[in-house]
């Protein structure tokens, strides 16, 4: 019966994390155009003007000119953030030292998930593929990797944990803030004591694993190594679905905010595509309240904004 | 030093100031002006300004009056309540929606945009002035009173007419520079929502400062200009200026005004006409000698580049930028060239950008491309020798962080000084710090404002220059000069000049750049950089 529990709140913790997610996205995707806010060094800027912060706005009559827009500077950029967190590593190193570990263990750990997943499909479906040297390699690979990113994570959220409880932070902290990293490390801890005491050969895990793919809900295990394990695994669900309810999101939310804030410098020609959309805009409502204003909630902005102001 | 203990001390301590900043306990400004109690000494609020309006800290730039009724403060909670919503509006904030959500909802409250910010590091890391403070308040009421969140998932904060005021008047603490929001590693942006708050209290509530809706772009629609000047006294002062600069230079000019089919309508600051004619006029000398077919516009509004709206409301700022827009089409030219400017480049080019449409939609382009092109061309003939002086330049943040016009400045430079004499400040081009004057503060002056931001928010600017001249003989015998290519950063460094006697004691001077280009033309009389003070 705990066992089927486990499965079922394995799959609903996965479902809801998928469907918040693509929530989410369609949530920064839906939102109205907004007038420029772009923040130099922009990435993408060509002709080597990215490097210095520079602009396609430096080139005369640009409008004129193609464009000159590189993927693989924003890739130079993105790749290295994503990964090592590089603004945080130059600006705050501190707390960089602390967020580090705990993003990469977070890596490493959805990372050997995907995997356990991927060789879960295949053993289920196909095992004569992982016989031989090829799964006796990913199942060194994977408890390594788990290990190492469980221990990164812990490490990680202690060192959070304790800098959110520091003079310089503890005024700006909220206790949402302390009880998320205690999820992460109670739930990564389990996980840890789990794989350490009971599970040093990834069976069990990897088990359970291709039993969710291959949607055999069978019990794993047995007494405590069985018992930690449908822990782990009821944590690790919850914390999955918990995530993209809160502002930990932001991995979704950074991807907007600098392809659609920081790094939105696309034009709007004239007789372009942009052009529909902001006369759209600027018919809609306006409802803000001050005398100067001049709005009633039906004046549109286009009206506000031609009221000529002599009169 | 007098500072809050806690976000939510915004609210309590009633009248009393949350923070106050000790001169003598500033970090000291390299030499010459290195001794803190030879600094001039900071103006006191007045008693009777205490009394009367909000007290935040050492100054007052809003004068937000305290209530004396329970309803009057009610209606300053409540108004900020509803306007706080409509920043959540598709409709009543799409210009900024994606942007300010974005920074409500991911803020990691790290400070990792702490150190970037000036203001906050001049001000001896004075809590008050912590870039995060001030939107964390406006999160944790947004969360708590409008969303009706409980405060342990986004922290606690007391509502009451005083939070609302001192926020309002904190939101005038920050120069919107966006050097905070530079360095966040999420991508949030806590400028911004000193923008959002300002913009709460203007569409809203209608509390703005004077200086910059009254007697700024009010003024501008009303009248033409926030300089007061009409259509009419704009043409005499620059047929004044055009007379000047001949007597100057040698080189008779006429500036265009009005001609229709022109490719260029350029657009100055009016301040520039009004404060430093040496600047018009230079652009006049250049444009006409390069032999350009540029024009200026007598159309109301449309010869004052200002918008003040991008510092506070919207419905201002797109109001101005369409008049601007519609005397260039008006006049049918090819492209609008923004003149020595920095907001009023953002302003047209990059926000406009998604304001006009079809026959608005006329091309902006920066006059430092243009001065810059000019250059390239080789239509003037430049001795470099004429400006045999240091130089140090400014990166206006509109201009360079904000729109990444970076490299034409520097290649103008290049040109018209001789080597080694330009001196990069440190640091400089995209992740320079604000001249001290930005997002308004430059044009206001109630109480003691002024004096709070030179030892504030010009400080560091300020400590830049000194560092850059480091290793000159500083003294006026040995004249150098700030290039300063937008009207307010001008100013402001006029003013932080003026304050620490620097001209006299240093010889430092500064302007603009077109006025080194002019100053470098042979076939001009020399000494257009005449060094007066002024």
């Amino acid at each position: 019966m705990m066992t089927t529990l486990a499965y079922i709140i394995a799959y609903v913790g996965i479902a809801f994390f998928l469907i918040a997610c693509v929530a989410r996205f369609i949530m920064w995707t839906k939102m109205p155009m907004h007038v420029r806010w772009e923040l130099y060094p922009v990435a993408h800027e060509g002709g080597g003007k990215a490097a210095y912060g520079g602009s396609y706005l430096e080139e005369s009559d640009w409008w004129t000119k193609k464009r000159e827009v590189s993927l693989v500077g924003e890739l130079k950029v993105m790749v290295p953030e994503i990964l090592f967190l590089v603004a945080l590593r130059e600006h705050n190193r501190k707390l960089w030292t602390r967020s580090f570990p705990f993003h990469f263990g977070l890596y490493l750990v959805g990372g050997v998930t995907a995997l356990m997943l991927v060789g879960g499909l295949i053993v289920g479906y196909a095992p004569a593929t992982v016989a031989g040297p090829i799964g006796a390699a990913i199942g060194f690979i994977v408890p390594f990797i788990a290990g190492a990113g469980l221990v990164l994570g812990i490490i990680g959220a202690v060192g959070l944990f304790l800098r959110r409880r520091s003079r310089a932070l503890r005024d700006y902290t909220a206790p949402a803030d302390l009880f998320n990293l205690l999820f992460f490390i109670v739930a990564f801890g389990v996980a840890l004591v789990t794989f350490v005491g009971y599970d040093r050969d990834f069976s069990l895990v990897s088990g359970f694993v291709t039993n969710i793919v291959t949607f055999n809900l069978a019990p794993i295990g047995d007494g405590t190594a069985g018992l930690l394990l449908t822990l782990s695994v009821v944590l690790l669900a919850l914390l999955v679905a918990y995530i993209p309810t809160t502002h930990m999101s932001h991995f979704i939310g950074k991807y907007f905010a600098y392809h659609a804030i920081r790094w939105a410098d696309d034009p709007n020609l004239p007789g372009g595509k942009q052009e529909a959309a902001i006369e759209e805009l600027l018919s809609r409502p306006v409802s803000w309240s001050a005398p100067h204003i001049n709005a009633d909630g039906k004046k549109s902005w286009l009206d506000v904004t031609l009221e000529d102001q002599n009169k | 030093m007098k500072q809050p203990n806690s976000v939510k001390d915004l609210g309590r301590r009633p009248g009393e100031p949350l923070a106050q900043i000790n001169q003598l306990e500033q970090i000291p400004l390299p030499p010459p002006f290195d001794k803190l109690d030879e600094e001039p000494v900071f103006g006191q609020l007045s008693d009777e300004a205490r009394e009367k309006y909000v007290v935040l800290d050492d100054t007052i730039a809003v004068n937000i009056e305290k209530p004396t009724t329970k309803e009057e403060e009610d209606r300053l909670v409540n108004g900020f309540l509803s306007g706080l919503e409509k920043l959540f509006s598709a409709d009543d904030n799409w210009t900024f929606l994606q942007p300010f959500e974005m920074s409500m909802e991911h803020c990691a409250r790290c400070q990792t945009c702490s150190d970037a910010c000036p203001i906050f590091a001049e001000s001896g890391e004075n809590e008050l002035y912590r870039p995060i403070y001030r939107s964390e308040i406006l999160r944790r009421i947004y969360f708590k009173y409008v969303k009706k969140a409980s405060p342990a998932i986004h922290g606690d904060i007391d509502l009451n007419w005083e939070t609302v005021a001192r926020l309002i008047e904190l939101s005038y603490r920050c120069n919107l520079c966006r050097r905070c929001a530079q360095t966040c590693p999420i991508g949030a942006d806590n400028a911004l929502l000193s923008r959002e708050i300002r913009k709460i209290a203007s569409m809203e509530m209608g509390i703005v400062p004077r200086e910059i809706h009254k007697d700024g772009s009010v003024l501008q629609l009303a009248v033409g200009s926030s300089t007061g000047m009409t259509p009419m006294i704009v043409k005499d002062n620059i047929e004044f200026i055009d007379e000047d600069t001949a007597e100057r230079t040698g080189i008779a000019i006429e500036t265009p005004f009005d001609v229709e089919g022109a490719d260029i309508l350029l657009i100055h600051n009016a301040g520039e006409i009004m404060a430093w004619p040496e600047n018009p006029g230079a652009f006049a000398t250049v444009f006409e000698a390069a032999g350009l077919s540029w024009t200026l516009s007598s159309e109301a509004v449309a010869y004052d580049g200002i918008n003040y709206g991008v510092w506070y409301d919207d419905v201002q700022f797109a109001r101005v930028a369409v008049r601007h827009a519609m005397a260039a089409k008006k006049l049918g030219v090819k492209k609008i060239v923004l003149g020595e400017c920095g907001h009023a480049h953002k302003a047209l080019t990059v926000i406009a950008d998604k304001v006009l449409t079809g026959d608005l939609n006329i091309p902006r382009e920066s006059s430092m491309v243009t001065l810059r092109d000019i250059i390239r061309s080789g239509k003037i003939k430049l001795d470099p020798s004429r400006n045999d002086f240091p130089v140090t330049l400014h990166d206006p943040c509109n201009l360079v962080r904000l729109m990444g016009v970076v490299s034409p400045q520097r290649e103008i430079l290049e040109a018209v000084l001789p080597p080694g004499r330009f001196r990069e400040m440190a640091p400089h081009g995209v992740e320079n710090y604000c001249c001290g004057g930005g997002s308004g503060f430059a044009i206001m002056s109630g109480h003691n404002f002024q004096d709070w931001r030179h030892r504030m928010t010009g400080r560091r600017k300020f400590r830049q220059i000194l560092e850059a001249f480091q290793g000159e003989p500083m003294d006026k015998e040995h004249p150098k000069y700030v290039c300063a290519p937008c009207s307010n950063c001008k100013g402001q460094i006029r003013d932080i000049i003026n304050y620490y006697d620097a001209w006299e004691k240093a010889g430092i001077y500064y302007g603009g750049l077109v006025e080194l280009i002019v100053n470098a033309m042979v076939d001009a009389n020399p000494g257009y950089v005449d060094w007066e003070w002024h």
